[in-house]
């Protein structure tokens, strides 16, 4: 048995795989799924539009055009983009929309996780269970489920006007509030879950030792737990704002025809308007603003890490 | 107050002693249950200024919970915990005027050195040069000057328990509470520790109280040891007391090795008891009011206090023969131990001390032996 397992792991013999292979294979996965799309995208975005199938132009017709095709590749969408205020408008309504989202979410989520950390250790599969239980509903469902929620004399509005605390319908439906109600109501768990995992490693003997030195609950809190949950807060506030940004699904079916978000743009100049060459500027330009948060972010992990 | 002699049997600190003392911290019948369990059970006990006070028990007899209750972090469920005559009952931790140091340290991970020790300082509202005066001062107390921008994992397992020291030294607490101080450090650097844990509570006259489950770390540097047994005291006294005079056969085996003889006792004539055991009549001189003829009693004998004989001792005495069993050479003493001869051929340990580096040892494994023991050497344990 051991002088086969020596072979086994011989040099030579070709198998287990060399070890370049072993690193190019993440590589060529980033380079199949990733990089060769993005380009694909890229080349869409730089072409102009044409009344044609695929609807846009130049198209690779061989090497011996390549320099001609190269040329007709121009700017023209970016300009667009920037030249229009509608796209930043959409820009900048997506990053406030998403930040207060993310915001809303943190504001839930740490007091959350906070008490399924502090819950007896035989409660908290249980509680895991219970924030991660929505995911077995498909996602376009529970949006649904709060359209007829928050609808003209939906659930919400016939519940509160039983109680007797309204008399006119609340309106949510189709403004701002209810596409950041849809929003933090999704991402929600993305938010508990690396919080709950920070929260739950944090040793209660620091607790204890910031309180025998003078620590009143609330300093306890601010010096000890929020630092040390740093990376879960981060991790979450990333997890939920990334999405959030691009979202289409939430805005368009909650937040009706007043709320601007870039994924709304960008689904309209693509099958709308079937301008693919502006659609996919939008995208390449979303994808630029979410690297700055993505940096940001491994900057500190890395930070973290040292 | 006159320096303690210390591990000098002859102690020139011994409040315990003088009924005028008054003591700093006081348990009166404190009782602690979790659920079904009680962990601590009617205490009293009382521990006075600039004492070094040790818990000494096995793991659950409610050592651990005993301090914690002085610290805040558990609530007895009846009696009462004074700190200088004023009661301790609903006062939060981070009231009370005891610090802790924690087994595990508990340094916090995400600041400095510095930060660590001045974090009880800040929040007394010290000025930034009064806080860094005093971090600087218990740096240097601790050795560790030079180490005061480093982060909690740049720092060995030693200079952690420093940190951890300092950082509860630092609001000059009136008790100093240390959770089992030396149990992650290896047992070279845990003796020198032990001595500078000793000199630093001489130095600064504070009261120490102590968790361990160590007997020897125990011994060696408290001034009382509190032997614990099941949420209750066992026995209290200086370490000599507790190991030359052990109050029954849990502290006697608890603290040190010991021989114990079971028998019967036959005769009493003022101090001197005679006891019919398995290893033959025994002879014991030692004070036991109320005891009777015909009562059960056992005689409690350490190694050290034994002699092997290669031939039958003469005179009065203690004597019992025997054949080497097992030899065990640890450097400072060889541990011999030796079959009785007889139905019941019970192992007797005898701890020989290593005088001299060329003696050879006169007895080899299988020999026939003699041990003798004076009357004095034995303790009797009743029941």
């Amino acid at each position: 048995m051991e002088t086969g397992t020596k072979a086994r792991f011989s040099p030579g013999r070709g198998w287990p795989a060399p070890r370049w292979l072993v690193v190019a294979l993440p590589y060529a996965w980033l380079l199949a799924f990733f990089l060769l799309p993005f380009l694909i995208v890229l080349r869409i975005a730089l072409s102009d539009t044409a009344r044609a199938l695929p609807p846009y132009a130049p198209h690779w017709t061989g090497w011996a055009e390549a320099w001609n095709f190269l040329q007709a590749l121009d700017l023209e969408s970016f300009a667009t983009l920037v030249g229009d205020s509608l796209y930043l408008d959409a820009y900048l309504s997506s990053l406030r929309i998403a930040a207060t989202a993310t915001l809303i979410a943190l504001l839930i989520a740490f007091p959350l996780a906070y008490a399924m950390a502090s819950a007896p250790r035989r409660w908290q599969p249980a509680l895991l269970i219970l924030v991660i239980l929505p995911f077995w509903t498909s996602f376009l469902i529970r949006v649904y489920a709060w359209m007829a929620i928050l609808r003209p004399e939906g659930v919400l509005d016939a519940l509160l006007r039983g109680l007797g605390l309204i008399d006119e319908p609340l309106g949510l439906m189709n403004t701002e509030t209810a596409v950041l109600i849809g929003m933090v109501y999704s991402y929600l768990p993305f938010m508990v879950l690396p919080i709950y995992t920070s929260l739950e490693r944090l040793d209660r003997s620091l607790l204890e030792a910031a309180a025998d030195l003078g620590a009143t609950p609330l300093r306890r809190f601010v010096s000890i737990v929020i630092p040390l949950a740093r990376p879960g807060i981060y991790a979450g506030c990333f997890l939920v704002f990334v999405p959030a940004i691009g979202e289409f699904v939430i805005p368009d079916l909650l937040g009706g025809p007043e709320t601007l978000m870039i994924g709304k743009v960008l689904w309209t100049e693509f099958f709308s308007n079937r301008d693919w060459p502006l659609a996919s500027a939008v995208a390449i330009l979303l994808l630029l603003i979410l690297a700055v948060p993505l940096l940001a972010y491994q900057r500190f992990a890395r930070k973290e890490a040292a | 107050m006159a320096r303690k002699s210390l591990g000098n049997i002859r102690r020139s600190f011994a409040p315990w002693a003088d009924p005028a003392a008054i003591p700093q911290v006081r348990f009166e019948s404190v009782t602690k249950r979790f659920g079904d369990i009680t962990a601590v059970s009617d205490l009293t006990l009382s521990l006075y200024p600039g004492e070094f006070h040790a818990l000494l028990g096995p793991s659950g007899c409610g050592k651990t919970t005993l301090m914690r209750m002085l610290a805040g972090f558990e609530t007895p469920d009846s009696g009462r915990i004074l700190l200088d005559g004023q009661d301790l009952a609903g006062i939060p931790p981070h009231l009370r005027p005891t610090n802790m140091m924690f087994q595990s340290y508990a340094l916090f991970p995400h600041m400095s050195v510095f930060d660590n020790i001045a974090f009880g300082l800040r929040q007394q509202g010290l000025a930034r040069e009064a806080v860094a005066a005093r971090v600087a001062e218990m740096l240097t107390l601790v050795k560790l000057e030079g180490f005061a921008g480093r982060r909690p994992d740049q720092l060995s397992g030693g200079q952690k328990q420093r940190v951890a020291l300092a950082r509860a030294l630092a609001r000059r607490p009136k008790v100093l509470l240390l959770d089992e101080p030396l149990g992650a450090l290896d047992k070279k650097l845990r003796e020198e520790t032990q001595y500078e844990l000793m000199d630093l509570q001489a130095e600064l006259g504070l009261t120490f109280l102590m968790v361990t489950h160590d007997q020897d770390e125990a011994m060696a540097m408290a001034d009382r040891i509190s032997v614990m047994e099941r949420g209750r005291i066992a026995q209290v006294g200086a370490p000599e007391e507790i190991y030359e005079m052990p109050a029954n056969r849990y502290v006697a085996e608890f603290v040190g090795d010991i021989n114990i003889f079971e028998g019967m006792v036959i005769s009493v004539e003022g101090e001197i008891i005679r006891i019919d055991s398995a290893a033959g009549l025994l002879v014991l001189d030692d004070p036991a009011p109320g005891l009777a003829t015909g009562e059960k009693a056992s005689l409690a004998l350490r190694p050290e206090k034994i002699d092997i004989l290669t031939a039958e001792p003469e005179g009065p005495g203690n004597k019992a023969a025997g054949e080497i069993w097992d030899i065990g050479y640890l450097g400072d003493f060889t541990m011999v131990q030796v079959k009785l001869d007889g139905e019941a051929g019970q192992l007797v340990k005898v701890a020989l001390p290593n005088r001299s580096r060329k003696t050879e040892t006169p007895i080899a494994w299988d020999d026939r032996v003699w041990l003798s023991w004076d009357v004095e050497a034995g303790i009797l344990l009743r029941g």
